[in-house]
């Protein structure tokens, strides 16, 4: 999986590109962990226009990530969902604590 | 479509699971399936696969089996490991489970393999292995 940073502000958007699964998610979670603890993001945005594939990896990745900013009182925004990742994002039910748009 | 169909083993690296979903995903190409069809194999494998390399083998390398018959418009993918097993399987199949929360698993395997799958059969026995066998028919088109 590709990573793309962008940084605005304080908010810091995560471009996913690929596949999401448990071996990209294990390799991706040091690097984004890395960059939320060396900066001072209160808002985190996963942007996944450009996934291609996600599985239940990947909510435990989104998790992750969520629990990680809200530590910090930071809150975390999933972008550009298609249909399909959508459902198994909905499947989940992470759209009860994460924005979903 | 005539009944055919598909071994192969590889050992439980998590960089091999791209390539188990891609390869049932290759193989069941023949029955024409929509893309949505495709992509519900892929998660459904992806699932078992990566569910074989945390549970099954933790932090060692085994081998996985995977299995891709079909018959007619029936898919059955059988996912085997030879690992540790589950101790109570009915646990293991509720949705947000998980026995490696720290391990950032959500504890939704099961719950994404049974959405995506007709049926989903799980044998396991401790200490022996687990078997999870998928089915499911896809819709017949017009080529």
């Amino acid at each position: 999986m590709n990573l793309e940073f962008l940084e605005s502000g304080q908010t810091l958007t995560i471009k996913l590109k690929g596949d999401l699964d448990h071996h990209s998610a294990d390799e991706s979670r040091v690097l984004i962990d890395k960059k939320i603890n060396e900066g001072k993001y209160n808002k985190i945005v996963i942007d996944l226009k450009k996934l291609d594939f996600i599985d239940s990896s990947g909510i435990g990745f989104v998790i992750g990530r969520y629990k990680l900013i809200r530590k910090r009182n930071g809150v975390i925004e999933i972008t550009n969902a298609s249909s399909k990742v959508r459902k198994i994002l909905d499947m989940s039910g992470i759209g009860k604590i994460i924005s979903i748009k | 479509m005539q009944n055919n169909y598909v071994i192969f083993k590889i050992p439980s690296l998590s960089t091999n699971e791209s390539f188990a979903r891609a390869a049932v995903a290759a193989f069941c190409a023949n029955l024409n399936p929509t893309i949505d069809e495709i992509i519900e194999i892929k998660t459904a494998v992806s699932e078992a696969v990566t569910n074989a390399i945390i549970h099954g083998y933790e932090n060692t390398v085994g081998e996985i089996q995977i299995e891709c018959k079909i018959k007619g418009q029936l898919v059955e993918i059988i996912v085997e490991d030879y690992g540790s097993g589950i101790v109570n399987v009915e646990m293991a199949r509720e949705p947000l489970y998980t026995t490696k929360p720290e391990l950032e698993r959500s504890g939704m395997g099961f719950a994404v393999m049974e959405t995506y799958m007709d049926e989903v059969v799980v044998l396991s026995e401790k200490d022996i292995g687990t078997k999870v066998i998928m089915r499911k028919t896809i819709s017949e088109r017009k080529k």
